[in-house]
C-alpha cells in the first residue's frame, strides 16, 4: 500500500505537477509522510493517476530540489525531511496569535471572503515574487 | 524514461503527402518530429488526415510525395517482420477475429509475437470482467476495444499507434486503461500516438501535439511549451492590443477576447501591458482557438468597442480561474 496518494484535479488551474508538489508538502507538514517512508515509483503514481509519466518525474525532481526527497537509484524515492513545524500545532503561540486577529477582524464585521483575501494580499505583500502571469500560481517562498 | 527533447525521432515527417485516386490529397506539406519516447496526441477535426497519417505510419500505404522516417527507418523501405514487431496500430475499427473467443485472441496475439506479454495483456482483460470463452462478435464496441488494447499492450513494440482507442469506452474504464498504458510506456520509454476527441481529458496524459486540420499539420511540439508559447488575454476593447501572433480575437461590448501567440515554443512569453489579464490556456482552449481560426489570423467580431455596456451574458472565452484576480483595466 503507497503511503500517499494523490488526487489531482483537472480543473482546479493548477499544473498537475505542483499538485504533487503542494499534496507532498501538505502530507509532509501534516506528519502523514516522514523521513525515511518511500515515495510511490513514477510508475505507480501514472497507473493510478493516468497522468503523463513525466510529470510525475518532474514533481519529483522539484521535491528533491527542495531537499524533501531523494532518488536511491534501484530502491525509489525516498522522504529526507519532516515540514512539520511546531509553531503550527494546535497549541502554538504563533496559531494562538492568528486566532485572535481573526477574531478581531470578525469583531470588526469583515466576513470569510474578506479576510481571505485580505490575507492573501498580504501574503502577496510580503513574499514578493515578481509574478509575471507564468509564476503567479508557481509556488512562491510564501509555501515555506 | 525521461523524454529526450530532440532526437532519436520516432517519427519525422518532410514535405509528407498523400493523395488518393480521387486525386484529392488527405495529407500534404507536412513537416513534423516526435522524440522518441513522448506521448503525442494527434488532434484534429474529422477528415483531417489524422488516419491517413497513422496509416502512412503503420505502412498501410505509401507517401504520394515526401518523406516520413518511422523509428529510423523510411516508410518507403521494404518492411521486415522485425520492423514490424517494433509498431502496433490499432485502427478505428479495431479489426479482430469475429468468431474467435477472448482466449482465442490472445493465443493468436502470443503465438504471432516473440516479445508478448501475456500478463498485461490478461490483466487488461480480466479489468473489464471479460470471460476467456466469451467470443469476440458477441462483445459490445466498448469490450472490443479493451481486447484490441489488451493485444496492442501485449505486443510490447516501440511504437505505438492508437486511433481513437478509447471512443467507445466508458470514463472508468478510459481512466484506467490511460494509467496502464502510460505505466507500460513509462516502463519501456515506448512511443505512442492517440489521436482523438476527447481533448479536455488528454491534458493530463500527453506531452506532445500534432494538430491536423485541413491535410496539413497547423501546430506541433512539446505540449508544455506550445501552452508557455501562447495567452489567452482579456481586457478593454479599445486598449492597445498587446504584441503577438493573434490566433484569435472576439469583442464584446468593451470587452475583448483572445488569444495570443507570445513566443516561440520554447521561449518565454513576453510580458504583456498590464491592462491586460492574461493566463496560459488550457489545451482545450488553445486548440479550439486554433481550430476555429484556420487562417491563422483572427479578425475582429461583434461590437468593435462601441461606447455601449458590456451585455450581459457575454460570450468570453476567457475562463473563470483562480489565478485570474488581476483587474483588468487596473
Amino acid at each position: 500500500m503507497p503511503v500517499i496518494e494523490y488526487r489531482l484535479d483537472r480543473r482546479s488551474g493548477v499544473p498537475t505537477y505542483q499538485q504533487i508538489v503542494q499534496q507532498t508538502r501538505h502530507a509532509l507538514r501534516l506528519g502523514a509522510l516522514q523521513p525515511g517512508d518511500r515515495l510511490p515509483t513514477a510508475r505507480e503514481v501514472v497507473e493510478r493517476t493516468a497522468v503523463n509519466p513525466n510529470t510525475v518525474l518532474k514533481a519529483y525532481r522539484e521535491l528533491e530540489r527542495e531537499g524533501l526527497v531523494a532518488p536511491r537509484p534501484g530502491l525509489g524515492t525516498f522522504v529526507l525531511r519532516s515540514l512539520s513545524r511546531p509553531e503550527t500545532a494546535e497549541d502554538g503561540p504563533l496559531r494562538a496569535q492568528l486566532t485572535a486577529w481573526v477574531d478581531g477582524a470578525r469583531a470588526a464585521g469583515l466576513d470569510r471572503e474578506d479576510i481571505t483575501a485580505l490575507m492573501a494580499s498580504v501574503l502577496d505583500q510580503r513574499f514578493e515574487t515578481g509574478a509575471g502571469p507564468a509564476e503567479r500560481t508557481a509556488l512562491g517562498k510564501g509555501e515555506e | 524514461m525521461t523524454a529526450a527533447m530532440d532526437g532519436p525521432f520516432a517519427l519525422e515527417a518532410k514535405d509528407l503527402g498523400k493523395s488518393y485516386r480521387s486525386g484529392q490529397w488527405a495529407l500534404r506539406h507536412c513537416d513534423f518530429t516526435v522524440p522518441a519516447g513522448r506521448i503525442c496526441g494527434v488532434v484534429g477535426p474529422n477528415g483531417a488526415g489524422k488516419s491517413t497519417l497513422f496509416g502512412l505510419a503503420a505502412r498501410l500505404f505509401a507517401p504520394s510525395e515526401g518523406e516520413l522516417r518511422v523509428l529510423g527507418e523510411s516508410v518507403r523501405t521494404r518492411a521486415t517482420p522485425e520492423l514490424r514487431a517494433r509498431v502496433a496500430h490499432v485502427t478505428q475499427e479495431k479489426p479482430l477475429y469475429r468468431t474467435f473467443t477472448v482466449a482465442d485472441t490472445l493465443r493468436l496475439g502470443r503465438e504471432l509475437n516473440p516479445n508478448w506479454d501475456q500478463q498485461t495483456a490478461q490483466r487488461v482483460v480480466e479489468l473489464g470482467e471479460l470471460s476467456p470463452t466469451d467470443r469476440i462478435g458477441a462483445l459490445s464496441g466498448g469490450q472490443r476495444s479493451r481486447v484490441a488494447l489488451a493485444l496492442t499492450l501485449g505486443k510490447r513494440a516501440e511504437l505505438l499507434l492508437l486511433d481513437e482507442p478509447f471512443a467507445d469506452l466508458d470514463p472508468l474504464a478510459r481512466h484506467e486503461l490511460t494509467g496502464i498504458l502510460l505505466a507500460r510506456a513509462a516502463e519501456h520509454g515506448t512511443t505512442v500516438l492517440i489521436s482523438s476527441h476527447l481533448v479536455s481529458e488528454l491534458e493530463d496524459v500527453l506531452d506532445h501535439v500534432l494538430l491536423v486540420q485541413s491535410g496539413g499539420v497547423r501546430l506541433a511540439g512539446d505540449l508544455d511549451e506550445l501552452l508557455d508559447a501562447h495567452r489567452l488575454v482579456s481586457g478593454l476593447a479599445d486598449a492597445e492590443r498587446p504584441a503577438g501572433q493573434v490566433v484569435e480575437w472576439r469583442v464584446t461590448g468593451r470587452q475583448a477576447t483572445g488569444l495570443i501567440r507570445t513566443g516561440v515554443p520554447g521561449a518565454p512569453a513576453e510580458p504583456l501591458p498590464a491592462r491586460w489579464e492574461a493566463t496560459r490556456p488550457r489545451l482545450d482552449e488553445l486548440l479550439l482557438a486554433h481550430l476555429r481560426n484556420p487562417a491563422g489570423t483572427a479578425s475582429p467580431t461583434g461590437t468593435g468597442g462601441q461606447p455601449e455596456p458590456p451585455a450581459p451574458g457575454t460570450e468570453s472565452a476567457c475562463p473563470d480561474r483562480p489565478s485570474t484576480t488581476r483587474e483588468a483595466a487596473a
